[in-house]
């Protein structure tokens, strides 16, 4: 018997092949890198209107009450992510989507005309109009 | 006018390259009945007759044998002129050129698995290229590239090492 068979196997790699082999995963690790990126969001955008009224840095603790037509949403900002904390609109979506993390992430409330979005990743969306 | 007659002769080297070329197709169909998680992710069998034939007789018999192979592959499959087809001819002619320049690696240090990662990264660029171009005109299609590269990499190393096997043990397709 010539050994384990996965040392029959290797016996065929010579030196080069291994830096081949090397280099190629490298190839790999970096694609994933670069294709598969969430790009880390660093601020929250917010719109009231349609007009950005307030860009925060996403390194602090804050909140922020902007004023729509139909009352107050309270913004809260907290490390690396962001969320609408209240909203007097009737259905809560943009409440109940919770923290936003990820690059171009948006929560919208409609009613009240206040949208919250992060910087980075793809823009999922090209323009708001209420 | 006399009646004339095309003959066609055939030399050693039309045999042997018909022979080789066959066993590559026998790979490709064969290939083609196991199911794959993924759409464009398989092992590429074939491949593994390129690269016995590169290194035996030489990239001419390689390019031939590949490229025989695309055709009447994608013949048997009904897949001729069909966007795969343009898909695996694009992905082939980017490995033979990649062959081309590799096999003049020092055989001393690069074995047929270097070949076979070399042929397996460039098929995968000559198809995202062509995807890229032609069929998807969006960037979405390299979305997808990191698992097709980490394919080509797990199969570049399988297909190589099955060749570097075949060119030891002496059982190579082509010996007569």
């Amino acid at each position: 018997m010539a050994g384990s068979p996965l040392k029959t196997w290797l016996r065929h790699l010579r030196v080069g092949d291994v830096l081949t082999l090397a280099v190629a995963a490298a190839g790999c690790v970096a694609s994933f890198a670069l294709m598969w990126r969430g790009e880390a969001p660093d601020r929250a955008i917010v719109r009231a209107g349609g007009r950005i009224v307030a860009e925060l840095p996403l390194d602090r603790h804050r909140e922020l009450d902007v004023a729509g037509p139909i009352g107050t949403t309270r913004i809260e900002v907290d490390s690396g992510r962001a969320r609408v904390a209240s909203d007097p609109g009737p259905r809560q979506y943009c409440v109940r989507q919770g923290w936003l993390s990820r690059g171009g992430a948006v929560a919208i409330c409609a009613p009240n005309q206040v949208s919250l979005s992060l910087n980075g990743g793809d823009n999922s969306h090209d323009s708001l109009s209420y | 006018m006399t009646r004339s007659v095309t003959e066609l002769t055939v030399s050693r080297d039309d045999t042997r390259i018909a022979r080789l070329a066959a066993a590559a197709i026998a790979l490709t169909v064969a290939e083609a009945a196991i199911p794959l998680p993924l759409p464009g992710v398989k092992p590429g069998l074939a491949n593994i007759v390129t690269l016995v034939v590169l290194w035996r007789y030489g990239w001419r018999d390689a390019a031939w044998v590949t490229l025989l192979r695309v055709l009447a592959g994608s013949l048997l499959l009904g897949q001729f002129l069909a966007p795969g087809f343009f898909l695996s001819a694009a992905g082939s002619i980017a490995s033979l050129i990649a062959l081309g320049l590799g096999q003049h690696l020092p055989r001393r240090w690069f074995g047929p698995v270097s070949h076979s990662l070399l042929a397996a990264f460039a098929h995968i660029g000559g198809q995202l290229t062509v995807a890229r171009l032609w069929f998807v005109p969006h960037d979405g299609v390299f979305y997808l590239a990191p698992v097709f590269l980490t394919a080509a990499w797990v199969f570049g190393l399988s297909n190589g090492l099955i060749a570097a096997h075949l060119l030891t043990s002496g059982k190579a397709p082509g010996r007569t």
